[in-house]
Order: C-alpha cells, then sequence, then structure tokens
C-alpha cells in the first residue's frame, strides 16, 4: 500500500472530533457579538411572550390623569401615551404582535419560496414559469396588494403576514434558485448522480444543505424587514387593530403628539431598532458558524 | 476474454447555435474482467465526453447513439430506473477534481455510508465499520478517526483517496476515473496509482483509465486506445505500442513525453505542430492530415478505418519501423 501523504490544516490525531453541532454552538458561544445579539432577542421574546405576567400595567387601559407622563415617572418607567397608556406596557405587547408577525411572513416565505427556488434553480423547463412569476409579483406593489388582501379577508395580524410572506417569496426564490444553479454544476453533484441518486435525493441531501447558509441569511434578512412592514401596515391601520398594539401602531399614534411627548415616538422606535439589529447580528454569526469551512477564531 | 464493458459505434454529437458538433464519431472499446484500459490523446480529444457517455451525464444538448452494453445490459436509451440501479453499484466513477467532488457538509464518512446505506442496506453500525475499512483499503491512516473529519480538512490527495473508496464501496465492476491523478502533485500521484493498481489486484475491478499522461498509463494500464479529434487512431496492448507505435499521432505523442535515460542536452522532445481540430461534422478524411509528416492526397480524401488484429491502426501511412522509448 503506498505511503500516506501527511494532512495540512487537519486536526492532529488525539484531539477528540466535535459533532457539528457542538461544533456551531461553541463557535457562536466564542463570539462575543453574537452573544450580544442572542440576549437581546432572548430578552425580546420573553418579554413578548410573558407580556401577560411581566407587563406593569394592561396596555389598553388608559389613565387620563396620567396622560403625557414623561419617561421615569413612578410606575410608567417609559413614559405614557396621550391617553395615559403605559408605554412599556405597550411595547411588551407590541414586540409579541411583530415578532408573530415576522415569524410567520418569513415561515410563510421560507415553506413557498424554498421549494420553489429549488425546482426553478434543477429543473430547467419550469425555470422560465417559475422566474417569470417572481417577475410578476415583484412588479406587484407591495401596499396595493396588503391593501386588496386586507379589503378581501379584513384587517387583521395574519393577513398582514400573509401579505408581507409574499412580498418576501420572490428574493427567496431568487437566491435559493442562483445556489441552486451554481450548486448543481458542481462536481459531488454529479459524483452522486453517478452513484445513482435520484432528483429528489440530489435536491435534498446535497443541494438544500449546501445552500443553507444562503437561506439562513435571507431569513434573518427577511424577519426585521417583516417587522418593518408589519410598522408600515399598522401605520396605515392595515394590520393589527386599535385598541391592541404594536410597534407600527405606537409610532403612528404617537406622530400626532411628538412634539409634546417624544418618548411615545422614540421608544418604540428604539424597541424595532434594537430588535433589528440583534436579528441580523444574529443571522450573519449563525451564517458563520454553519459554515464547515470558516476557520476557527 | 469476455468484455465486461463493451462500446460500439458511440457516437456523441452537441446541438449548438453553430450547428451539430460531432464530439465523438463512432468510437469501439472493450474492457475485460480485471483489466485496465488507458483512453488517452489531448485535451479536446473526446475522452472526457465518452467517459461521461457511459454513465449517461451528458447535458440535454447532446445526442448519444451506438451502444454501450455493461455485462450485457444496454446503457444508451435506458431508462432512469435502470440506470439508477447500474450507477454506483457497477459502474462508477472518479472525477478529475478531487476538491469539488465531495459535499463539503457532510463528513467524509457519513458520505460514504450513505452510499452503503442506500445501496447495500448495510445499517448505521455496519455501515460505518465498513467505510473505516475501506478508508483503510485506500491508504488513509487512522481511518476510525479521518471519517469525522470535513473534506475541506483533508488535503487533495486524501480527498482523492476517499472519491476512490465511495466509488469502489458497492464492489462496481467497472470504475471510470476521468484524469484522477491530473489534480495532484507527483509524488501523490504516484500513491494513487498505487491504490488504483492494488484495488484491480484485490478487487478484481476492471479501470477505465481516462488520461493525457502517458507516465501514467505505462504505469498502470494494460491496453492502450490513443483517440484523435473524436476517433480511436490506435489500439493496442500496452507494451506493444509503446514499443511500436503505428500512428503517427501515437508516434508524435510518445515523441513529445520525456522518458528515463534520455538526456536534455542530446534529446529536444519533439513536438506535434498545431492543435486539435475544432469539432464540427467529421469530414470524410483523416482528421490529422493537417498535421501530420506523413500525409499524401489520399489522407485528405478519404477516412482510414481501423485494421483488424490485436494492434489496430486507423491510418493510411502507418509508421512501421519500431521507435526508441
Amino acid at each position: 500500500m503506498a505511503v500516506p501523504e501527511t494532512v495540512s490544516g487537519a486536526v492532529p490525531a488525539g484531539v477528540p472530533v466535535r459533532s457539528n453541532r457542538r461544533r456551531v454552538v461553541r463557535r457562536i458561544l466564542h463570539n462575543p457579538l453574537a452573544l450580544t445579539g442572542l440576549a437581546v432577542l432572548t430578552i425580546a421574546v420573553i418579554l413578548a411572550v410573558f407580556a401577560n405576567w411581566l407587563a406593569p400595567h394592561d396596555p389598553t387601559q388608559t389613565h387620563l390623569s396620567n396622560a403625557f407622563s414623561p419617561p421615569g415617572t413612578a410606575g410608567y418607567w417609559l413614559g405614557t401615551d396621550d391617553l395615559g397608556r403605559d408605554v412599556l406596557s405597550r411595547i411588551m405587547f407590541g414586540l409579541r404582535a411583530s415578532l408573530h408577525v415576522a415569524v410567520l411572513a418569513v415561515a410563510f416565505s421560507l415553506v413557498i419560496g424554498v421549494p420553489l427556488g429549488l425546482i426553478a434553480g434543477y429543473f430547467g423547463p419550469v425555470d422560465a414559469l417559475i422566474s417569470r412569476f417572481t417577475d410578476l409579483v415583484l412588479a406587484f406593489p407591495f401596499l396595493i396588494l396588503a391593501v386588496g388582501l386586507a379589503a378581501i379577508r379584513g384587517a387583521s395580524l395574519g393577513n398582514a403576514a400573509i401579505a408581507i410572506g409574499i412580498a418576501q417569496i420572490p428574493g427567496m426564490i431568487r437566491i435559493v434558485r442562483s445556489e441552486t444553479l451554481r450548486l448543481k454544476s458542481l462536481d459531488f453533484v454529479a459524483a452522486a448522480i453517478v452513484e445513482g441518486a435520484g432528483d429528489a435525493w440530489v435536491l435534498a441531501r446535497h443541494i438544500l444543505p449546501n445552500a443553507g447558509s444562503v437561506i439562513i441569511v435571507q431569513a434573518t434578512v427577511g424577519i426585521p424587514a417583516a417587522i418593518l412592514g408589519e410598522a408600515v401596515l399598522s401605520f396605515l391601520g392595515l394590520g393589527i387593530q386599535p385598541p391592541a398594539p404594536s410597534l407600527g401602531t405606537m409610532l403612528s399614534d404617537a406622530q400626532q403628539f411628538a412634539s409634546r411627548a417624544p418618548w411615545a415616538a422614540v421608544m418604540p422606535g428604539v424597541a424595532i431598532m434594537l430588535l433589528t439589529l440583534a436579528f441580523n447580528i444574529v443571522g450573519d454569526s449563525l451564517r458563520d458558524a454553519l459554515d464547515p469551512k470558516a476557520s476557527r477564531r | 476474454m469476455k468484455p465486461v464493458l463493451q462500446v460500439k459505434d458511440l457516437s456523441v454529437t452537441f446541438r449548438t447555435e453553430d450547428g451539430m458538433l460531432s464530439a465523438v464519431d463512432r468510437v469501439s472499446l472493450e474492457v475485460g474482467d480485471g483489466e485496465v484500459l488507458a483512453v488517452v490523446g489531448e485535451s479536446g480529444c473526446g475522452k472526457s465526453v465518452t467517459a461521461m457517455s457511459l454513465a449517461g451525464l451528458l447535458p440535454r444538448t447532446a445526442t448519444v447513439d451506438g451502444s454501450v452494453t455493461l455485462d450485457g445490459t444496454e446503457l444508451i436509451g435506458a431508462d432512469k430506473r435502470t440506470l439508477r440501479s447500474i450507477r454506483g453499484r457497477e459502474v462508477a466513477y472518479i472525477f478529475q477534481e478531487p476538491m469539488t467532488s465531495l459535499n463539503p457538509v457532510f463528513t467524509v464518512g457519513h458520505q460514504i455510508s450513505e452510499v452503503l446505506r442506500t445501496h447495500i442496506g448495510l445499517d448505521r453500525q455496519a455501515a460505518q465499520a465498513r467505510a473505516i475499512e475501506l478508508l483503510t483499503l485506500v491508504g488513509i491512516p487512522s481511518a476510525d478517526r479521518r471519517i469525522n473529519d470535513y473534506p475541506h480538512q483533508l488535503s487533495g490527495g486524501m480527498r482523492q483517496r476517499v472519491m476512490i473508496a465511495m466509488a469502489v464501496a458497492c464492489d462496481p465492476k467497472v470504475l471510470i476515473a476521468d484524469e484522477p491523478t491530473t489534480a495532484l502533485d507527483v509524488t501523490i500521484q504516484a500513491g494513487i496509482l498505487d491504490v488504483l493498481r492494488e484495488l484491480r489486484e484485490r478487487l478484481g475491478t476492471s479501470i477505465v483509465l481516462i488520461t493525457h499522461d502517458l507516465g501514467v498509463v505505462a504505469d498502470l494500464a494494460d491496453r492502450v486506445a490513443v483517440m484523435y479529434a473524436g476517433r480511436v487512431v490506435e489500439t493496442a496492448e500496452v507494451h506493444e505500442l509503446f514499443a511500436n507505435p503505428q500512428h503517427p499521432y501515437t508516434a508524435g505523442l510518445l515523441g513529445a513525453s520525456p522518458a528515463a535515460g534520455r538526456h536534455a542536452e542530446t534529446h529536444r522532445l519533439s513536438e506535434i505542430p498545431g492543435l486539435v481540430p475544432v469539432l464540427a461534422e467529421q469530414p470524410d478524411a483523416c482528421t490529422f492530415a493537417d498535421r501530420c509528416p506523413r500525409a499524401t492526397e489520399v489522407c485528405t480524401s478519404s477516412q482510414p478505418e481501423l485494421t483488424p488484429g490485436a494492434h489496430r491502426v486507423a491510418c493510411w501511412h502507418p509508421v512501421r519501423e519500431s521507435v526508441e522509448v
């Protein structure tokens, strides 16, 4: 048998080999930026999920005698709005609505966009059909779509999520399609085919896992975009219905008295910004951690 | 010897914007049980297209005519089901580029076990044990630890060994190696050739070796088919071909490759003038005529056919005298 050549850049013999999942977790834990983003997200999720118990006040309860209390007022740490509603409590419940819409919308775009993207990239003949469909959706104004959907099915959080999800499908299809086109020309896909793999197997085991990082990045870009989209729709009255709070409706309400009580607009605005930033940071770190080729820090 | 793989009058044409291009023209090859057949020629001679058509890997723009039989089963025009049952089990492939031939997101052990589990139906543990055996067979040290490595943690030579391990996992009858050593260092090439030789001896695998490296041919092959511009121009047993090349193109190839014992000061390597012709409809002429020092009128007006016998050559004016190797 041949003399084995030495392996460069490999783990030296004797070092315990870790599983993929443990490696990803370890990489995340060793990245301070990722930890910060993760912490912000965790706090946001806890606040949103347990808002019923954590919120100091009922978010819809008005306290007219305490209207326009500035931040720091005892009992109202982030102040109150024009009707004396507690801004902190409303942000907690607003976070719940925003996260709810964002997760639904992105899940919707994933469920529809990823399979269509894979099919368009892998099977030549249907590519033109799917690609023209994405062009059509892209050309259609998002707000008209949302207004139309609200007119047919009524304005609600769920319909806002569907509208945002539809708007995000073309981007997802295009990203997945181009990645599929790139991957299917690589030798390991040809190698899988000559080993007897069928189309479904190649797509599920060879193309999808390798496209995972771009899908994750696209999804994490989609979540903050969906949060902003929800804010826009609620601002226009097409999303969540008053008096229930969302970060978007809080902004829209606060603009009427922005000079008198700027905190009522600034606080939900900061919440949107932090949430968006945290999602972007976590998405980037996750992509780096999932890449088996990335060198260890 | 009954051939395991028999290629008869295989033609491959591509539909392009410039019309039909003929990449392979009525190629016939035979590979016996446990035999190593080398297919040699310059770049653009149709070697890789021939290899790809054996596994049905050609793009949709290609038209394939002729017959490829593996142990009596016709592969050209076979339905997807038949092809899938043959691929991996009966005929396996090794690609030229080891850096991209492995899936980067799974460990090498996982990739080998997956082939074993889907084709042979081994359970997880048996597949894992067999994967370690296979990696040991192809000369990977401490294979029990290496199976947990990702492809990027291995060097090019190691990856090529893993590719070979995966290709022979299901004990295929025929292994098609498309320039398996081209992308590797010379020292590592020798190791890979040792692995292929070992496989042939231990498992009795027939090998179709596609290469342009005559050193590799001399090292491993039993028989050689020389291709030029989509046609087989000469085929012979390896020692016979090296000692007594008949086609001027073969003689040119041998003259252009350095050999031990010949010194640069006294022996300038000869070259073949010109380039492989652009693929087109095959003319009724010898395709090598333009570059051939022995060409006469008949070469440009009529296409020579392969002579019968053990040493076959397609040439109007074959080289008769033996050439120093």
